[in-house]
């Protein structure tokens, strides 16, 4: 029963992952106070998981609640205990796994937005594609001159990522994207 | 509101701390804190101790934490004196010591401008504390203050620090007392889902190899879970194994007891843990010294865990039945039910599960070759035990071998007497958290079990035993080696000592007369119990410098890499196979 074991770790083994990683969105209530985006932050870092991105903003004045929403990738254990790593700290209210929560909905994901900023300079046939394409795209016109053009565009991430990626050949200047926000479908609140 | 409230910010934290129940405060004066210390000194409510550094006062205030249940208060300066508190702050995190510290600041109207003293004391503290604060306001200071105890003392236990900015100590606000409050955000769960302690007991109850795995969260949850847990053990008649924080929770004496488990524990119980099939983990944490390789952990168990922290539960290891809640809530109900459940084990396969627990302990597993002219250290240990134990004696520890023969060969019937760095493993540690134990306990005997490097870190703190006549007592177990580090040298570096001999070590006596202490030695085993005895009979501080032998090493031992049935022993292990006993992998990752 006890037969020997052939040693391949340490006391600080771990288990290869075999598990494949996957992309969720976790919505994060916190309270509106100094420092409380870098303990967040810190947590991420320190516990070594992945933040692809993060935004946050004030969501009840009154209340001084903020909502921070990530976008984190990692096995189904590793994003067990980001979320249970952010429930433990003292400014934490909540945090909702928005990527759970829609397949238990049935859902595919979450609703997930992105704003993005895109400034293209350039003139005569670029300048009339890029604007040609914008329209496509449904980007709106934030800024313009004889020489460039400054868009906004909300979208998916892939929408967004494909809409920069055609304006790189036509004089693309400068990219500012907000990072996701998201929340799920139907009537219910989080 | 009433003028009577009106106070400096200064005043405010006097009140807050009595108003929590404070009475003493480990601490080092310091600019950025002359305020706070101007108020202490017109105030007999407060016990101020004096330290030499500030690390001393975050272990001293870490003692008397560990020994007393209460948290345990700090006060430090800005700057120098906030980052010498950052290693008692993770310690106290890791072994989840409540501790509550106050530093200075520099002036609001300063922060960020590169001030004398200053530093991002709340910046450079948050990863080790398990919240902190930067007052801006005397308006808030009194709430802060409350919700820092509040934090310190519920849920998991951890260290708190409220920054206090110098102009904030000085002004004038309205002082509002401890009331009852719910916390906006931090209200953690203390009594455990039923159903689940139900699952539990089935589990316990079809069980033919179980075993209770306890640690440091027993302890913590107070006097009652101890109790609690001892009935539990008694109804169930399970064997029960601890780690290194938990010893004490249930009593070395007990019959149920296997001794401490993990990468030095008894071969009886990591060969429980490997072959049991229910595990009842209590307030422990599935650390990385407990489960050795987690893929070989104890293979064909099913698991419960009782913990107060979700995050503890699948951390490490998978379990089966988890169970949130505080330790004495979670065992009253289990031990409810387990009385109203119909189906108890089956005793013969439980004998029969005792019977091989025998056989493996018959091993004798602490089995070490005595010396007839120098001292073993486990037999330093042994007597000091012997001499000690009909009185009230706290132990605390260093960091090293001599730790770990400590867990081994001193045996704690009785929780909060055993203060030692499990998680973080300061060394350096021990010596000021028996300042802090002996000020908690004036009259108990208190000792620490040292190593002749650790004890060198923070030796400075015998001028505050002495100055508040805190009669502690350092038992060093002298080899002139960083004895853990040569051993783990030995293992995995072709017995190449690099530095790990310390060339030049202080003469211990008279280090001890310098202080205005006892030094007291013993090199022969003839001299020992004598030597211990007019240790403990002396009533001032003591140095002990116990000359062990040089060599020895701390057995048994699951070397790095490998699972739980395949411990070293002193007895099976040849210089070869100390060198071959970690694989290349292993090294890697030690």
């Amino acid at each position: 029963m006890n037969a020997k074991l052939s040693a391949t770790g340490s006391a600080y083994f771990i288990t290869p992952e075999t598990e494949k990683p996957s992309t969720h969105v976790l919505a994060v209530v916190v309270d509106n106070v100094p420092g409380v985006l870098a303990r967040v932050i810190g947590l991420f870092s320190g516990r070594g998981y992945n933040i692809e991105s993060l935004t946050v903003s004030e969501t009840s004045h009154e209340k001084h609640l903020s909502r921070i929403t990530i976008v984190s990738s990692g096995t189904a254990h590793v994003l067990e205990q980001i979320k249970k790593q952010l429930e433990r700290m003292v400014p934490v209210h909540r945090v909702v796994d928005l990527t759970l929560d829609a397949e238990a909905r049935g859902d595919e994901k979450p609703l997930e937005r992105e704003l993005v900023l895109v400034k293209v300079a350039g003139k005569g046939e670029n300048r009339v594609e890029a604007m040609r394409l914008a329209d496509a795209f449904g980007a709106r016109v934030a800024d313009a001159s004889t020489e460039h053009f400054v868009f906004e565009m909300t979208g998916r991430i892939p929408r967004i990522e494909q809409f920069i990626k055609i304006m790189e050949p036509l004089g693309l200047v400068e990219v500012c994207r907000t990072g996701v926000a998201a929340m799920n479908r139907g009537r219910d609140g989080m | 509101m009433s003028r009577k409230n009106q106070m400096t910010g200064a005043g405010m934290v006097i009140e807050a701390l009595v108003d929590n129940g404070a009475d003493t405060v480990f601490g080092y004066p310091g600019g950025a804190v002359l305020p706070i210390y101007d108020e202490l000194i017109q105030q007999e409510r407060l016990r101020h101790v004096l330290v030499r550094h500030e690390q001393g006062a975050g272990h001293a205030a870490e003692g008397y934490a560990r020994s007393t249940g209460r948290p345990g208060v700090v006060l430090v300066t800005s700057g120098p004196g906030a980052t010498n508190m950052v290693t008692p702050l993770q310690d106290a995190l890791m072994d989840s010591i409540p501790m509550v510290c106050i530093t200075g600041q520099v002036p609001t109207t300063l922060i960020g401008s590169d001030g004398f003293q200053e530093a991002d004391t709340v910046g450079i503290t948050r990863p080790c504390t398990k919240h902190n604060w930067l007052v801006r306001s005397v308006d808030e200071l009194p709430q802060i203050l409350h919700e820092a105890f509040y934090v310190a003392t519920h849920g998991r236990p951890g260290p708190v620090l409220v920054d206090i900015p110098k102009d904030v100590q000085f002004a004038m606000g309205a002082y509002s007392p401890k009331g009852q409050f719910r916390h906006k955000s931090y209200n953690p769960q203390v009594s455990g889902d039923l159903e689940q302690i139900q699952a539990a007991v089935e589990l316990m109850a079809n069980a033919k190899r179980p075993i209770f795995y306890t640690g440091g969260g027993v302890i913590n949850s107070g006097r009652e879970a101890c109790h609690l847990l001892r009935d539990l053990v008694d109804m169930t008649g399970f064997p029960i194994t601890s780690t290194l924080m938990g010893l004490g929770a249930y009593p070395a004496s007990g019959k149920n007891w296997l001794g401490m488990l993990g990468m030095h524990g008894m071969y009886e119980a990591n060969w429980a843990m490997h072959d049991c099939d229910v595990m009842i983990a209590i307030g422990a944490r599935f650390d990385d010294r407990i489960t050795g390789r987690l893929d070989a952990f104890s293979p064909r168990s099913k698991k419960i865990h009782i913990d107060i922290d979700p995050s503890s539960i699948n951390k490490n290891v998978r379990v089966h039945v988890p169970i949130i809640g505080d330790v004495a809530h979670v065992l009253e109900d289990m031990i409810r039910l387990w009385r109203a459940h119909s189906a108890k084990p089956d005793k013969a396969a439980i004998s029969q599960w005792w019977k091989q627990i025998d056989a493996w302990k018959a091993k004798d597993c602490l089995k070490y070759r005595p010396a007839r002219d120098s001292i073993m250290p486990q037999y330093a240990i042994e007597r000091l035990y012997e001499a000690t134990k009909d009185r009230k004696t706290y132990i605390t520890t260093e960091v090293g071998q001599h730790q770990m023969w400590a867990a081994q060969f001193y045996r704690f019937d009785e929780p909060n007497h055993w203060m030692t760095s499990g998680g973080l493993g300061t060394m350096g540690y021990g010596l000021p958290a028996a300042f802090g134990v002996q000020i908690a306990h004036p009259d108990a005997l208190v000792i620490d079990i040292a190593g002749d490097a650790s004890v060198l870190m923070t030796m400075q703190e015998m001028s505050s035993a002495i100055q508040h006549e805190a009669p502690i007592k350092i038992f060093i177990l002298n080899n002139q080696y960083m004895g853990m580090v040569r051993q783990w040298q030995q293992l995995l570096h072709g017995n190449r000592l690099s530095h790990s001999y310390t060339e030049a070590l202080p003469d211990f006596v008279k280090l001890a007369e310098a202080f205005g202490c006892v030094g007291l030695r013993a090199e022969k085993p003839a001299e020992l119990d004598d030597a211990i005895h007019a240790m403990i009979e002396t009533d001032k501080p003591v140095i002990f410098d116990c000359r062990v032998a040089n060599l020895a090493n701390c057995f048994p031992m699951i070397p790095s890499g490998k699972p739980h049935n395949e411990m070293l022993l002193a007895e099976d292990v040849s210089d070869e196979d100390i060198e071959t006993a970690i694989d290349e992998e292993g090294r890697q990752l030690v």
